[in-house]
């Protein structure tokens, strides 16, 4: 469904990404690992078409369903966008508007791709129901959310916004361990449910080999190794993966695995 | 949110009250015998011996701020030396008149600066941020009476295309006499429906207006610009970009609300400041506001009359102050909860 | 699109094409300094600085021999002006240094120390800046005599307490961090804490401010001698060269129009380097290319 093939994104005459081959399919969950500076969040970015607004320069293709997105204009991205691809960010009550409430996001956002006032409502609350929210929370502004309401809030938009691919950027990193699992929960609900497709990046290995059926291992811009999750993590074969997998602590384990 | 208010206020008539201590003690050290001033320099000794005890001079300091205080609270505050009427009826005229051109000044700074910093933030890095900050740069750093000069010789005497000075055309006070509610001429031919008054008191107020928004326009352009550029830096810009909303969305609803707090912060505080600077506007524009109040009463030592400007003015800050403060607690719901 | 989101992206190399506005600044009042440093060498007519007068040459026009006209005693206007650029940088640079020296430790005291010190402080600064400034120096250097000096004073006095409330500020979040908690236990005298620890790390938002307030002091300055309550004659203060060239403004506009030029472009140069320190000093904008 998502092909991305010969990805460039250049700051200047700085390249920080290079992945020759992506692909998502319905239904499937992607992670992409890697450290900081590997280019993984920007990758998402040029996918997304927000690159650009940030300065970095975008070539090579990525196509939704067949379609070509780089190259096409403002205004037909912006269609693509949220309707289509939808992302949600680390330190999820930033990445809500403060001065306005929940609510009216997804009112605006909804009726923004289309949607009549009334069906936005009802969309809007199907949507906090969906992600195990009551919606009376639309009403409030988001620093009245804990981290992992103001999370799912945000997955909650891309399902009132049907989108097709959700592009995770870091969702759990800023929160708890207790409510990761709770968010990573929903995540899983809306994959069996609703057959959302989603790219989850992340630098942990652990949140990601719990969710994810594939994945992609990059570094400085380029990926790695990719494949399974299970397997890769399992018999790794690129020697950064091995350095990544040796690196995480392990409680009780007695075997390290790839040694 | 009303605890809050309630909260800002009792401070405020805390600072008021500071205000008139410290103001009444340094008026009482101003070199000078305000007797002389009341009586006139002809008086002679037992004439002046006579006001000094009329004005209550000849108490202690101290009783004598405790009178004061007791007068301001009930409303009382004092008789000027100089034009020997009431002080607060003075004010009363006073104030409306600088008000007016304040608020007009204000009100062009915010149409002028509010678009140039939006459009500022906009093209940042291209010509037109270039050219806004350049200009806005030259309005802060305009020194006033020397615009107020130069403003009119060019529009009044050279081109002749505005009046010079005054309030509006002193021989509308036979033609079309105006009755006077809120004591602001324009205000009041507007709800007078006195034509030629307000025609003639709009075309006064254009020139000073312009130099008092000067140096607010200025401002604001650049505060918007700066507060703009600093919401389009946050997360949830990002997130609002991702949900497919587009440039004018942005700039017109997204980033806009967040970055007006520090905007509303900033024009508030320019007003109070303006309010206290008009003097300078009013001496070359002979606009009979508190400036030339003020002006005239230190000149002439008159304290009573020095005090109640002061207090009028610090009275106006600190409730300028606690709408600022409640305006951004109704734009931020965040500092509601504080 | 625009290009915003992460932040301006800036060319690597080169002090002067990265800050163009501090440099212009700093190049704008370099030749200002240098004019006032130069006066009395550069000067046309040193002695109209002071009280000379020629009754011949009143109000003359701007001429080779006097490139900004003369004033109503015959001066010449170009050495007036120099000079005034001598009073005005020094005024300036007085006023921070008074106003520094008096709102920076009493805002230290006020945030490091807190609780009723604190109150207390803040409380004598809320009254001060509820007075409208300029009202309250034009009372001030009434009350002592128009002049120079006394106006310096009187302007640091409406100054100090802006800088007492961004100190306190920054002292008192810095008073809250641990490193501070353990000089506290390990004994260390609060002086030695204050002056080491505290002042180092609140400082920088007080001297951004101070090179953003120089232009205001400026023009405060010239505001107060224009309404006679500032620099009396013959000082060539340029506030009260544009007051006294008023009543001539329709006729003579050469001896208001060179001051208030000098005045606008000093304060312009103030503000640009008051712009440049604080690009320079908010990292959070720039990524360097």
């Amino acid at each position: 469904m998502l092909e991305v093939r010969n990805l460039g994104v250049w700051f200047g005459e700085r390249q920080v990404v290079a992945v020759d081959a992506l692909d998502l399919d319905r239904g499937q969950m992607l992670g992409i690992v890697g450290e900081t500076g590997s280019g993984k969040s920007m990758t998402a970015y040029a996918i997304a078409g927000l690159a650009p607004g940030m300065g970095a320069r975008v070539e090579g293709s990525v196509k939704l369903e067949g379609r070509e997105l780089l190259g096409l204009s403002d205004h037909e991205l912006r269609d693509v966008r949220g309707r289509q691809i939808a992302m949600i960010f680390q330190a999820p009550i930033s990445s809500l508007n403060p001065v306005f409430r929940v609510g009216d996001m997804f009112l605006r956002a909804l009726r923004l791709h289309g949607a009549s006032k009334p069906r936005a409502r009802e969309r809007a609350a199907a949507a906090m129901r969906s992600v195990a929210l009551s919606p009376d929370l639309l009403r409030r502004y988001p620093h009245q959310l804990s981290g992992g309401q103001a999370q799912r809030v945000a997955i909650a938009l891309a399902v009132a916004l049907r989108a097709e691919v959700l592009i995770a950027d870091e969702p759990t990193s800023a929160l708890d361990v207790t409510v990761q699992a709770e968010i990573l929960e929903v995540l899983q609900k809306l994959r069996s449910e609703e057959s959302l497709a989603a790219l989850f990046i992340s630098h942990d290995l652990a949140v990601v080999s719990g969710i994810c059926d594939t994945v992609a291992i990059m570094h400085d811009g380029k990926i790695v190794e990719r494949g399974p999750v299970g397997r890769t993590l399992r018999h790794p074969e690129h020697p950064y993966t091995r350095e990544l997998l040796a690196a995480v602590p392990r409680l009780n384990r007695p075997e390290a695995p790839g040694a | 949110m009303i605890r809050y208010a309630g909260e800002r206020l009792a401070l405020g008539v805390l600072v008021v009250v500071g205000v008139v201590v410290l103001t009444f003690l340094i008026a009482r050290v101003i070199p000078g015998d305000p007797a002389v001033t009341y009586a006139g320099p002809r008086a002679s000794k037992a004439q002046l011996e006579h006001t000094r005890r009329q004005l209550g001079l000849d108490k202690p300091v101290v009783v004598q701020l405790g009178d004061y205080l007791k007068g301001i609270a009930t409303g009382d505050w004092g008789s000027s030396y100089r034009t020997k009427r009431p002080v607060l009826s003075d004010l009363r005229t006073a104030l409306p008149a600088s008000i007016e051109l304040v608020t007009a000044g204000l009100l062009l700074a915010l149409l002028v600066g509010l678009p140039l910093g939006l459009v500022s933030a906009r093209f940042h890095g291209e010509l037109p941020d270039f050219l806004v900050r350049i200009v806005s740069v030259i309005g802060v750093s305009m020194p006033v009476f020397w615009a107020a000069l130069i403003l009119q010789l060019v529009f009044a005497q050279r081109l002749g295309w505005l009046p010079a000075a005054g309030e509006y055309d002193p021989n509308l006070y036979y033609s079309s006499p105006l009755t006077s509610y809120v004591q602001m001429p324009a205000v009041d031919a507007l709800i007078t429906g006195n034509l030629p008054v307000l025609e003639s008191s709009i075309s006064h107020l254009i020139l000073p207006a312009a130099v008092v928004a000067l140096y607010p326009a200025g401002l604001l352009a650049r505060m918007v610009r700066a507060s703009v550029l600093d919401t389009l830096g946050e997360s949830h810009i990002r997130m609002t970009r991702s949900l497919g909303f587009g440039d004018r969305a942005i700039f017109g609803r997204w980033a806009l609300r967040p970055a007006m707090n520090p905007v509303v912060q900033v024009t508030a505080l320019v007003f109070a400041y303006s309010l206290a600077n008009t003097f300078l506007v009013e001496a070359v524009f002979d606009w009979p506001g508190l400036g030339s109040y003020a002006a005239n009463s230190l000149q002439a030592l008159d304290t009573p009359a020095i005090v109640g400007v002061t207090l009028i003015v610090a009275i106006v800050y600190v409730v300028l102050n606690l709408l600022v403060d409640i305006a951004q607690a109704a734009i931020d719901p965040r500092i509601r909860l504080r | 699109m625009t290009a915003v989101g992460i932040g301006r992206v800036v060319p690597r190399r080169g002090f002067a094409r990265r800050n163009p506005t501090l440099v212009a600044g700093v190049v704008l009042l370099g030749l200002i300094v240098l004019v006032a440093l130069m006066a009395p060498w550069l000067a046309p007519d040193p002695a109209d600085a002071g009280t000379a007068t020629h009754p011949f040459r009143v109000l003359a026009g701007p001429s080779s021999a006097h490139p900004f006209g003369t004033d109503l005693v015959g001066r010449d206007l170009l050495t007036r002006v120099m000079y005034g650029a001598r009073i005005s940088l020094r005024l300036v640079v007085e006023v921070l240094v008074i106003a520094g020296l008096v709102g920076i430790p009493l805002g230290l005291a006020a945030g490091y120390f807190g609780g009723h010190v604190d109150q207390v402080i803040m409380r004598i600064t809320d009254v001060f800046l509820a007075f409208p400034a300029l009202l309250l120096s034009l009372a001030i250097a009434f009350v002592l005599t128009p002049s120079v000096t006394n106006m310096t004073i009187a302007i640091a006095v409406t100054w100090w307490p802006w800088y007492t409330r961004l100190v306190r500020g920054e002292a008192a979040s810095v008073a809250t961090r641990p490193y501070i908690e353990s000089c506290r236990t390990l004994g260390v005298s609060p002086i030695r804490i204050l002056l080491r620890h505290v002042l180092p790390n609140s400082i920088t938002p007080v001297l951004v401010q101070m090179s953003m307030d120089a232009g205001g002091i400026l023009l405060t300055a010239a505001s107060i001698s224009f309404l006679g309550l500032g620099a009396q004659d013959p000082t060539p203060e340029w506030g009260l060269i544009v007051s006294q060239g008023a009543q001539y403004f329709s006729t003579q506009w050469w001896f208001v129009t060179f001051a208030g030029l000098a005045i606008l472009f000093t304060a312009i140069a103030f503000n640009l380097i008051g712009d440049g320190v604080r690009e320079l000093l908010d990292p959070r904008r720039v990524i360097s290319r």
